[in-house]
């Protein structure tokens, strides 16, 4: 990295001067000064709401800054609108995907760009190119494929691929790899060095500080809209960016494991198969227990889990506490004492358009009424005991669900489940797109749970969260229980060889020459 | 974004009024200035007799608007209830013309009783086969609409159907035409129905089910909602309201005719948009549409008095308000 020509260049490509953004009275980033130089990966992290992503905004045209300029190559410069910094060369890859369903990769890739033969456009080309550009950041998909048909992983790539067609000089990523495979990340990350050394600068936002590490020349930290500090990336190590970003030590990030799981088997899960995700799934899980399911994107886990507590259709053998039982609806699972978090907390977690009491009390409702009348009173006070059980931090009462961080909207979902008292907590990606502060408290609250006596299945594509909280973790490759890892196998390389099929030297190998 | 760790106690009223939800007041603000609008054109229009008259007009798109606004607010949509006005309307009086009961009253009675039925299994027709058939509201609703146009004018014979004993058409006439404490009998059912569908949506878990349905359906069913009940359920209320206005518009005429419920689809569902229900789903206003029912009443009425604009565009007029109101909620939307 350190011999890349491009670096000794002096005037940063794009450049914040004291730039500060206020939302009425709020100011949401406070001065800040930031250069980014031809040939670099300049990384920005920081927790939830530490504006990152208004930064990234404000840079890219998105928004304008209430103080400060914005310069490139030295000279200060107003955007339009992110259209007019796409001119500039300035390119936003962004976090949400936002691509047509119901086109094809090649038609989405070339959206509002259309190549022409005559009046005609010329979707043979397009598909040429689409394919290229797929292939250059080391997928295959199909350039016809309709983007309703493909992994959130693989429409992740379609979008990069869709930023990268405009020519580019800055190129920013906003959290690229939040729902990457380790693979589809390597992968990536070697495009990012790719471009880098063609003299592109990137900014490049993530939550994972190891990828941060691995990628990154410089880091600049923000915390509460303020800059940190920027170092070299050869001077952090992620448990220093930790630090930080949350000002505290975090080397205490997992709760200390204790031994709470017990011989007693609640469910017992034989040969399950959900048409078309999982097939021949047998496990167990204790009371007490924390089991992890790892694997990749894709491989089944949501969809197993899902067709056990009767969101989706699947057959099997499926004991509670020895007796057989068969979960038509998710009603007879929760009637059961099974709850399930769904991973799409916004999609399937929470109403966003409705306020705190209603989101947490939907689930239990026949518990507040009394005749057919929901009695008010009594969900503001579970509302109350909520926000302080949990941790809920909201600025007022009546905000509605949407407009918590990521965290916090966990933390209702949790709220909203618990009411129901379950014995078995099924939490699919319990922190994903969580701050590190909010993490910690989400793994407390798991291993208490299991501490209490109840049994706890957590779904997660973190590994390290995985080693850090379970029991026990079982691994699921293309639909299947491939392998089961405990004690001192919990590693990442041990489970990496049951999610992907293939030795660690081997996908070492793949990744070599990138580093 | 940006959470701070103070929750601030919202009850005090300054701030309810700062958060007073623009699109749940607009409908009553722009229902005064037509107030006003009236008052201008024609000195009559505040008369008592006049008000009373647009109120008791108004009560059949008033009622079913109500029902109207427990299937939008779950997200759904009913393009039938006109024609399902006529069907009820139909064969409730040819069910009074049968004569199978001894005693007029039990006869009205039973009919009363018939047409809520057959509301209501019009309307569990539209939710069975939209809820078990996933199908698009839109399409069934349409479809059943021309199915249930098509029997009623079949039942008439293309002509209509009228009550035959006169007997029986005095004794029920009142249901319109009577008063009771000053207030024709119309404007008590609308009473009556507004403060029952207010209860429902807004005091009983199904209301709160319905509003989960109709903000984001996966969320209900990840939460243990039966979506396709609640939703089903909501067509069935519907229909009962159909059946309820109904009642209120056959002692009117004493008829139904292959034209009876012509375009109350179109004014039911602007009734319920101008009062404030988003027609995405997820908020649901039945004040708000109630207080819509009268709007579109008012506007015919200020037509009548005024001669500005000839009473014969008044579908015209109702059309340019449901566009109007949509352009407004989603203006108002947008602030905030």
């Amino acid at each position: 990295m350190s011999d890349n020509p491009s670096k000794t260049a002096t005037v940063p490509v794009l450049e914040a001067r004291g730039i500060a953004k206020a939302f009425g009275p709020v100011e949401v980033l406070t001065d800040i000064s930031l250069r980014v130089m031809p040939g670099e990966v300049h990384a920005i992290i920081g927790e939830n709401g530490a504006g990152k992503s208004t930064l990234m905004k404000l840079m890219s045209g998105h928004l304008k800054p209430t103080r400060g300029t914005v310069a490139m190559d030295g000279e200060p410069v107003s955007f339009a609108g992110p259209v007019d910094a796409e001119h500039r060369g300035l390119v936003l890859v962004h976090q949400e995907i936002l691509l047509a369903p119901d086109l094809t990769v090649a038609q989405n890739i070339f959206m509002g760009r259309e190549l022409k033969r005559g009046l005609m456009v010329n979707d043979r080309e397009m598909n040429r190119q689409s394919a290229e550009a797929v292939q250059s950041l080391g997928a295959d998909i199909d350039p016809t494929t309709q983007i309703s048909r493909l992994s959130i992983a693989r429409r992740q790539l379609v979008q990069i691929a869709r930023a990268l067609q405009v020519p580019h000089r800055v190129v920013i990523f906003d959290e690229p790899t939040a729902s990457l495979t380790p693979f589809e990340t390597e992968a990536l990350l070697k495009v990012i060095r790719d471009l880098r050394d063609r003299g592109v600068a990137i900014l490049y936002i993530s939550h994972r500080l190891p990828e941060v590490g691995a990628i990154a020349d410089r880091i600049t930290v923000l915390r509460d809209g303020k800059l940190i500090a920027t170092r070299e990336a050869s001077e952090l190590q992620p448990v220093d960016m930790a630090r930080l970003m949350v000002g505290r030590d975090m080397s205490k990030l997992y709760p200390e494991r204790e031994d709470t799981a017990s011989h007693q088997n609640v469910l017992e899960v034989q040969n399950f198969h959900v048409p078309g995700y999982a097939r021949d799934a047998s496990f167990t899980l204790r009371k007490g227990e924390i089991l992890g399911f790892a694997g990749l994107i894709g491989a089944g886990r949501t969809e197993l889990l899902e067709g056990i507590v009767g969101l989706r259709t699947g057959h099997g053998e499926v004991k509670l506490n020895g007796n057989p039982v068969k979960f038509k609806t998710v009603r007879d699972s929760m009637a059961a004492g099974i709850v399930y978090l769904s991973e799409d907390r916004k999609g399937k977690g929470l109403l966003l358009a409705q306020d705190l009491r209603t989101n947490l009390t939907l689930a239990t409702l026949e518990k507040f009424t009394r005749g057919p009348l929901i009695e008010r009173k009594r969900e503001d006070n579970s509302l109350d005991k909520a926000i302080s059980d949990f941790d809920i931090r909201a600025r007022r009462r009546d905000l509605l669900a949407g407009q918590l961080s990521g965290g916090n909207q966990q933390k209702l979902l949790l709220a909203k489940m618990m009411l129901l008292e379950p014995s078995i907590v099924i939490i699919d990606e319990p922190t994903r797109g969580i701050d590190i502060g909010t993490k910690e408290q989400i793994y407390k609250f798991i291993s208490d749970l299991a501490k209490t006596g109840k049994s706890v299945i957590v779904i997660s594509s973190e590994m390290q969260e995985l080693i850090g909280i379970c029991h026990r973790i079982l691994v699921m490759r293309s639909s299947r229980i491939v392998g089961e890892v405990t004690g001192e196998a919990m590693t990442e390389d041990e489970i990496v060889v049951y999610a992907t099929g293939v030795k660690i030297n081997e996908a070492e190998l793949y990744s070599a020459g990138n580093a | 974004m940006t959470d701070t760790k103070t929750i601030t106690d919202t009850r005090g009223f300054g701030r309810k009024l700062a958060d007073l939800d623009k699109t749940a007041v607009a409908p009553f603000l722009a229902l005064a200035a037509l107030f006003v609008l009236g008052a201008l054109v024609n000195p009559n229009f505040l008369s008592i007799d006049n008000l009373l008259n647009v109120l008791t007009r108004s009560s059949f798109i008033a009622i079913i608007a109500i029902g109207a606004t427990f299937v939008i607010s779950a997200g759904g949509l009913d393009l039938s209830v006109g024609s399902m006005a006529a069907l009820v309307a139909g064969i409730m009086i040819l069910f009074l013309n049968s004569a199978s009961i001894d005693g007029d009253v039990a006869m009205l009675a039973t009919g009363i009783v018939v047409a809520l039925g057959v509301g209501a299994l019009a309307g569990l027709l539209n939710g069975a086969v939209i809820t078990i058939g996933k199908i698009e509201p839109f399409i069934v609703t349409l479809g059943t609409m021309a199915i249930f146009r098509s029997v009623t004018v079949w039942l008439a014979d293309g002509g209509s159907i009228a009550m035959k004993s006169i007997a029986m058409r005095n004794m029920f006439r009142p249901v319109y035409t009577g008063v009771f404490l000053g207030l024709p009998i119309p404007v008590w059912i609308i009473i009556a129905a507004g403060l029952l569908g207010a209860f429902i949506l807004y005091k009983t878990s199904f209301g709160r089910h319905v509003i989960a349905v109709g903000s984001n359906e996966d969320v209900a069913k990840y939460s243990g909602i039966h979506v396709n009940r609640v939703r089903a359920m909501t067509y069935i209320i519907q229909g009962i309201c159909v059946a309820i206005a109904v009642v209120v518009y056959v002692p009117r005429l004493g008829a139904a005719t292959t034209t009876t419920g012509m375009l109350w689809e179109l004014q039911a569902i602007t009734a319920v948009v101008i009062g404030g229900t988003a027609l995405r789903g997820g908020v649901g206003r039945i004040w708000g549409t109630i207080c819509g029912a009268f709007m579109l009443e008012i506007v015919g009425n200020i037509m009548v008095l005024s001669n500005i604009v000839s009473e014969y565009l008044i579908g015209a007029v109702q059309g340019t308000i449901i566009i109007i109101a949509m352009l407004v909620q989603r203006t108002l939307q947008k602030k905030k």
